[in-house]
């Protein structure tokens, strides 16, 4: 088979992937208060992860991030579930979210809140799914 | 706030995730699926015993009251549902050790299985209809999982049309809970009940209830049931056991909920209605199971004759019949699983699915044979098996709301479920013995003892129907008293 | 805007009923895909529109939208996708045992 020439598509996704990276980032952390969100923060990340995964190879993106998917939406998910039995442990409903305000020197006062672990929960869970999902396809083609 | 009626649903879920860490350990992801079953059968038997004292407990998620947030109610009905799943469940895991082999263990069979549980349990405890939906999916999605596990080409193809029919009716579904949440603008069942007991059930409250009655139906198999033999015959026996124990009984509790606590006001219309799918059902269910010599098939057409014969129950709506429904849930949620594993173990054993090639059974596995001949007596309702004292009960509703056709039909359903698998009984157990002792595969005790065990149970809820009757009368009463239940979750009573 | 947004969701059931109709399994799925769009739409419709308010209660807004809606849609779309994303998997499985996505030829039984 001829080797297709594919280095336009590989110098972009070395750039890309790096904003995509930075707007998942932006996206979890706007969800507290404004549109955004653990799980399409999470749906950005995969998205990153996918387009390395079109332009290079697998071995090489596995080389890159040494991560078994699968593992990592356990992982997730195991998150999600710690936190809501841990409200449980305080004697609190299941799933209440406890949330404190603190003041960092130079930075002003920062509201933090066990809602973002949740939030990390839920990206964990859906970038192991949806990169699970396309490995599992594109396993022998 | 009653924190404990949330672990039947979280503790698979926790226990299902931590298993994919240790997908390798065999023995491990055993152990700890046995254990959080067993763990989860002792909650939901604490919760049973606390209902009787306290009333009906509900969890109001992360403290949100109803109806703005999710809640969680545990009344008789739904704990006595949950009890028996994680019993029965026990059991089918126990089975599944020995018969499903390594490498299905290995593609995450056990968290798959602890998911099901999970939604299974989660539908029967949750009191938020789009949470109904949610829980629902949880299970589905991990059924659909379950019935690809291993992907021999049958299941596959099943799968397809398995798949296919339920996220059609999970749209319906969907589409009736945004109907439901334009005109009334609430989704609490308990909110919801007490609206509509406010303005009355209108007609088009009614079209609604219509579109519910037909999503339940498809999923507990209601008249719509022609895509479940099919793919409950497929799949390896300790799948298909939980599938035809516990799906199909899942859509019925649905049925039963929505149909007790918010359309109850046009009896005359939904019930009527329910009443007829219910006796086409028989109908239906039977001349299946009397057309086939496949076993499989035969025993997942008694799955729809079971269907048809709990929801006459529903359609009678008379406290008697109700309770008799409950008790014929409970005790029909261990017979299935214990016909589907003995008709697996049979197939097991002689490598063929059809009746007509095996004979003679009994000589060669006697406590198999004898196994079967109990189960036959429990479905059809011997005394003291379980099965008698559910269609006693049912018998009575039904002569006491007047519904003699249905009555006749539940009855005469019995009979041909009694022909059918006597049927089985006599031309694969009786008869001349076609397999040599050298032949003879051995039947593991690891097989047998689960089995066994099921047996006890319909012994124990026969013989133990008067300690049973208490939670069975109060989940009726619950039932046709709506305002217990509303009282409970929106006023704390 | 509710009116339309109906009709919009009748035509893609539409489309959909005639997707699920048909015998290759891709079409199938997408059948489902579009379905679930067009009850989401529903869902929306059902809710009422406010305009491009937020369902944010603020302190000097005076209008918000109705966020449950939206939560469900968003639950929703989880599931839908997670359901579709299963379902073209198992297509691709299918395909590959059995070298065919036509239905006809999945039936199962036969002819006895």
């Amino acid at each position: 088979m001829m080797k297709t020439n594919d280095v336009i598509l590989q110098s972009v996704t070395k750039v890309v992937v790096f904003i995509i990276l930075t707007l998942a980032i932006y996206l979890f952390f706007s969800g507290h208060d404004a549109p955004g969100g653990g799980f399409v923060a999470g749906l950005a990340l995969a998205s990153s992860f996918v387009l390395m995964l079109l332009a290079f190879d697998m071995e090489t993106v596995q080389k890159g991030i040494p991560v078994n998917f699968r593992i990592l939406g356990a992982v997730g998910a195991m998150f999600v579930l710690i936190d809501g039995v841990g409200a449980v442990v305080f004697g609190k409903p299941f799933l209440t979210q406890a949330f404190k305000e603190i003041e960092i020197p130079f930075f002003g006062p920062i509201e933090i809140s066990t809602v973002t672990l949740f939030e990390t929960g839920v990206s964990l869970a859906v970038v192991g799914v949806v990169v699970t999902i396309i490995l599992s396809i594109s396993e022998d083609v | 706030m009653n924190n404990i009626i949330v672990f039947p649903m979280v503790l698979p879920l926790i226990t299902g995730v931590l298993l994919i860490f240790f997908t390798p350990y065999i023995k491990l992801q055993r152990g700890f699926t046995l254990f959080s079953l067993i763990i989860n059968a002792i909650i939901s038997f604490i919760m049973l015993q606390t209902i009787q004292m306290e009333g009906i407990l509900t969890l109001h998620f992360g403290g949100w009251l109803p109806p703005f947030g999710i809640s969680f109610v545990a009344d008789s009905f739904a704990t006595l549902l949950v009890l028996t799943t994680n019993i029965v469940s026990i059991f089918c895991v126990m089975y599944a050790f020995f018969t499903i082999g390594k490498e299905r263990e290995k593609l995450y069979f056990y968290p798959f299985v602890l998911f099901l549980i999970a939604g299974v349990n989660g539908s029967f405890l949750t009191g938020d209809l789009f949470n109904l939906f949610v829980t629902f999916e949880v299970m589905l999605l991990a059924s659909y999982a379950l019935i690809t596990l291993g992907g021999t080409k049958a299941q596959l193809r099943e799968s397809i049309k398995y798949i296919t029919i339920n996220v059609v009716s999970s749209s319906l579904f969907l589409i009736a809970i945004a109907y439901l949440y334009g005109v009334l603008g609430t989704l609490n069942l308990a909110h919801l009940s007490e609206r509509i007991q406010e303005v009355g059930q209108t007609p088009i409250l009614t079209v609604i209830s219509l579109v519910f009655l037909i999503v339940f139906s498809l999923k507990s198999g209601l008249l719509l049931y022609q895509w479940l033999p099919g793919s409950y015959s497929k799949p390896p026996t300790a799948i298909a056991a939980l599938f035809g124990a516990l799906l199909t009984k899942v859509g019925i509790y649905a049925l039963f909920r929505t149909f007790t606590l918010l359309f109850y006001h046009e009896q005359q219309i939904t019930h009527t209605i329910i009443g007829i799918m219910a006796a086409l059902t028989l109908i239906g269910g039977s001349i299946g199971a009397l057309a086939y010599t496949n076993i499989r098939q035969i025993v997942s057409y008694n799955v729809v004759i079971t269907v048809g014969f709990i929801l006459v129950g529903l359609a009678v709506m008379h406290t008697s019949a109700i309770e008799g429904a409950v008790f014929y849930m409970m005790h029909d949620m261990i017979v299935k699983a214990l016909l589907f594993l003995l008709a697996g173990s049979m197939i097991y054993l002689t490598k063929s699915e059809r009746m007509d090639e095996m004979s003679g059974l009994i000589r060669n596995y006697p406590a198999l044979g004898w196994m079967f001949f109990i189960v036959v007596l429990s479905l059809t309702g011997i005394p003291p098996l379980s099965g008698f004292l559910g269609k006693v009960l049912l018998g009575q509703g039904a002569i006491a709301a007047g519904s003699y056709v249905l009555l006749g039909l539940s009855f005469a359903s019995g009979f041909i479920v009694l022909y059918s698998l006597l049927r089985i009984f006599m031309s694969c157990f009786w008869g001349e013995t076609i397999i040599s002792e050298e032949e003879e595969i051995p039947l593991r005790k690891g097989v047998l003892f689960p089995m066994s065990l099921l047996v006890c149970c319909t012994f124990l809820l026969g013989l133990g129907s008067e300690a049973v009757a208490v939670y069975i009368v109060d989940a009726a009463e619950t039932l046709m008293n709506p305002s217990i239940y509303i009282d409970a979750v929106l006023y704390n009573h | 805007m509710e009116t339309v947004i109906i009709i919009l969701s009748g035509i893609l059931v539409t489309i959909a009923t005639y997707l699920l109709l048909s015998k290759n399994l891709i079409k199938v799925i997408l059948g489902t895909a579009v379905l679930t769009h067009a009850v989401h739409l529903l869902i929306m419709a059902m809710g009422g529109f406010y305009g491009s308010s937020v369902p944010i209660i603020g302190e000097n807004s005076e209008e918000y939208a109705d966020a449950l809606p939206q939560a469900l849609i968003l639950t929703s779309i989880v599931i839908s996708f997670a359901v579709t994303a299963f379902f073209l998997v198992l297509a691709y499985q299918v395909y590959k045992r059995t070298k065919t996505t036509d239905l006809k030829q999945l039936r199962g039984f036969r002819h006895e």
